[in-house]
């Protein structure tokens, strides 16, 4: 028993008081600022390994981006990531970051379906589906829920049947063989329901975007509620996003 | 001579393997691994050259540090007799050419689907009709979990055979996490690309995969990497090895209902993910590993930053691993629970902890050494009971072991290399092998280039590819209670093996 006293009084306080304000540690590519500087946009264009930047005007879609980071290696003085992790959206085309735009990615509160703040604002116990995710979202999901990000704290929840939840969390591109799956237990959920995506993999099938293992015809059938973007995605994005999405202001 | 010997992160002329008629071969690979434990088959596989198919097959020796690879042209159209008629460790690997190309096989006790990739020979079988075993009694029932299942983790659909609460049998199928990732790293043709292929094919064992992929192309493109490449590898190497099996340890408690383990051990992790952040921008790694660069140079200022991160991890970790092994009631559960023994775990050919829980000294560090790990003098953990003790108490020692490890690599950092050589273009008509010793073992990248070097072939094998058999095999006649600490205990890839 004394033992166990011990060890507790040995980890501290872990707990992060705050995870809106939460600051996150050393280099991390949140949120990338593009400038108006002049560059060769075509080899810029062409360097990226997910086709995550236009050009004319220059743009970054984070909603494909994979956060590899060359784009700001190789062109420094027009792009940079900055630790801004606050990243989540209800809306696709929020994702996509103009040159010369450096404001915060949120929700928009005008677009979020009613009822989602009146029944989900307090409470909300959600069914993880990994769907071809690399497991690391699905890491950082857990993650979310360790003593350190505690997300528990408002409410959130991951629960173990479809029926128990009020919405499905998607990880990975979808495969084929995964397809079915996430229907029955999309259906399984009963309304109101929502729909996250989390991680590049989700919002835009990132890297295996054309492969013909992967069938994401469910996306197109409903409407999404909130993408979550990253590769992985952050605690610190994961939580911020879905208190956004579910807290009035 | 029937085979070519070759080392690992090695290329080689695709002519300079030898061609040999199918019997040869059989008997020539079969014959090299009966009653030799040290010897075991890394790889083998087949891929289409016009209307027949090549086999080939590498086999490691890993007291003499060699690998011997062969070759066979095959035509699609006798039947043959399976390896596994002899070694049922070449079981996987003949269900894996036999569901890409539908060779015939005699011999063979089960060649049922491995994944169901997009391309398989017999689209016919699909996902939902996977032909599971049963077995007719009154007494037995059978119970099915997944593909979704109640954690957060990936998909896969068990299936026990139970007498009462006592599991007989169990199936695992696989194939929901399936990426076609072979065949787009033959489409993507920029470098990036693959990079960006290889750090997805398990996001737990992103510097793993990562440094095998770059192995290899640095192989083909004859590129040598300098001492701080080789530096920075290493300790990611062992970094990702701390973090995982630390946070392994923390899901073996929550599986025992031990709640301080659970998040002392949980929250350790967190220290060590967040130093690969502050080192590379990701606290998986990813973006870390890059063939042919370092592309974030590891400095003095990380250095201090590192030790500090050990020095406050060290205490707590050995401070929670001694009351978590003196505890009872977490004992009573991990001892003789999920045991394996070792002539299953050579049987089913596992690799890394899966191996060495069991007895069997299979460790790539010191086999078929790279990087650093000749200086360091690895000596491979072994323990010998294969129960779920075994691979926690692995866990410990070897989260110890990397700690060790790293300081004494931190004692000499490498001056950076500024003037990095460009990566030359791939070697055409080539063959070339990467073994790496990943947290959960050995994984083992083939690739083959065509005429003007692009890849004709890429092959991956995750560790897990092997090593589920060995969980399956574990759970035998213990109670059903007990599957999830003894599947922790392994905590295997899904999407590794799925590809
Ligand atoms: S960081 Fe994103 S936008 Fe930039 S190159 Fe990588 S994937 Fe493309």
């Amino acid at each position: 028993m004394l033992d166990n006293i011990k060890i507790l009084f040995h980890q501290g306080k872990q707990f992060i008081p705050d995870v809106t304000k939460a600051k996150v540690p050393g280099i991390f590519r949140g949120r990338p600022v593009i400038s108006c500087e002049k560059v060769d946009e075509v080899k810029l264009q062409d360097l990226c390994p997910v086709a995550a930047i236009s050009i004319d005007p220059v743009a970054i879609d984070l909603g494909k981006c994979s956060f590899c980071g060359e784009c700001a290696k190789q062109f420094p003085d027009k792009i940079e990531f900055s630790t801004d992790y606050k990243l989540a959206t209800n809306e696709r085309d929020r994702l996509i970051i103009k040159e010369g735009d450096d404001s915060p990615i949120e929700v928009n509160p005008a677009t979020v379906r009613k009822e989602i703040h009146s029944i989900f604002g307090k409470s909300l116990k959600l069914r993880q589906i990994s769907a071809g995710g690399d497991n690391s979202c699905e890491w950082e999901l857990n993650a979310s829920n360790n003593v350190q990000f505690d997300m528990g704290r408002f409410g959130i929840e991951f629960v173990a049947s479809p029926r128990h939840a009020d919405g499905i969390v998607i990880t990975g591109p979808i495969t084929k063989n995964m397809a079915e799956a996430v229907q029955i237990c999309y259906d399984a959920v009963p309304e109101p329901k929502i729909i996250v995506l989390v991680g590049t993999d989700a919002i835009s099938g990132g890297i295996f975007e054309n492969s013909p293992a992967i069938d994401r015809s469910f996306l197109s059938k409903y409407k999404i509620d909130l993408f979550i973007p990253g590769n992985p995605a952050h605690p610190l994005t994961i939580i911020n996003g879905l208190l956004d999405l579910t807290r009035k202001k | 001579m029937n085979y070519i010997t070759i080392i690992n992160n090695q290329t080689i002329a695709l002519s300079t393997i030898p061609e040999i008629d199918y019997d040869t071969f059989f008997e020539l690979n079969t014959g090299f691994m009966i009653d030799h434990a040290e010897r075991h088959c890394v790889n083998y596989f087949g891929y289409k050259t016009g209307d027949k198919i090549k086999l080939i097959c590498c086999i490691a020796d890993d007291d003499k540090h060699e690998i011997y690879v062969s070759s066979c042209l095959y035509d699609n159209t006798s039947v043959i007799t399976a390896f596994t008629s002899k070694l049922l460790c070449f079981e996987k690997y003949e269900r894996e050419i036999h569901e890409n190309f539908g060779i015939n096989y005699e011999g063979h006790p089960w060649l049922k689907p491995v994944r169901y990739p997009f391309n398989r020979f017999d689209q016919l079988k699909t996902i939902a009709n996977y032909p599971f075993y049963s077995i007719e009694s009154e007494e037995l029932h059978e119970v099915g979990v997944g593909p979704i299942h109640a954690g957060v983790i990936e998909p896969g659909h068990f299936r026990f055979i139970c007498n009462g609460e006592q599991i007989l049998h169990l199936e695992i199928q696989l194939g929901y996490q399936h990426r076609g990732i072979e065949q787009l790293f033959l489409e993507k043709k920029k470098l990036l690309q693959k990079v960006s292929l290889a750090e997805n094919i398990a996001g737990d064992t992103v510097v793993g995969h990562t440094t095998a992929f770059s192995h290899i192309w640095e192989s083909i493109c004859g590129f040598e990497i300098s001492g701080d490449i080789a530096f920075a590898r290493t300790l990611a190497l062992e970094l990702e090895r701390i973090a995982i099996h630390t946070g392994d340890l923390s899901a073996v408690c929550t599986d025992v209902a031990y709640q301080l383990g659970s998040s002392v051990f949980g929250r350790l992790r967190t220290p060590v993910i967040n130093f690969m952040q502050e080192w590379c921008g990701n606290r998986l790694s990813k973006g870390l590993i890059r063939p042919g660069s370092n592309q974030f140079p590891f400095d003095k200022a990380l250095a201090d930053k590192l030790k500090l991160v050990l020095d406050e991890f060290e205490p707590d970790f050995n401070e929670m691993c001694k009351q978590l092994f003196k505890l009872p009631s977490a004992s009573s559960r991990f001892e003789r629970t999920g045991v394996v023994s070792y002539e299953d775990v050579l049987s089913v050919n596992t690799v890394g902890m899966a191996a060495r829980m069991s007895g069997l000294n299979r460790d790539i560090r010191t086999s078929h050494p790279y990087l650093c790990y000749p200086e360091l003098q690895h000596q491979p953990i072994i323990k010998h009971h294969g129960d779920v003790y075994s691979r926690v108490q692995i866990r410990k020692s070897e989260v110890q072991q990397s700690i060790k490890y790293i300081r004494k690599l931190l004692e000499n950092i490498p001056e950076l290399n500024n003037q990095y050589n460009e990566l030359k273009t791939p070697q055409a008509d080539s063959f070339a092998i990467a073994l790496v010793e990943a947290w959960r073992g050995e994984i083992c990248h083939c690739a083959i280039t065509g005429k003007k070097g692009e890849l004709l072939l890429y092959k991956i094998k995750d560790p897990s590819f092997h090593n589920w058999m060995a969980l399956a095999l574990s759970v035998r006649n213990n109670e059903i209670s007990d599957f999830p600490i003894c599947n922790k205990s392994f905590n295997l890839s899904y999407c590794g093996h799925d590809l």
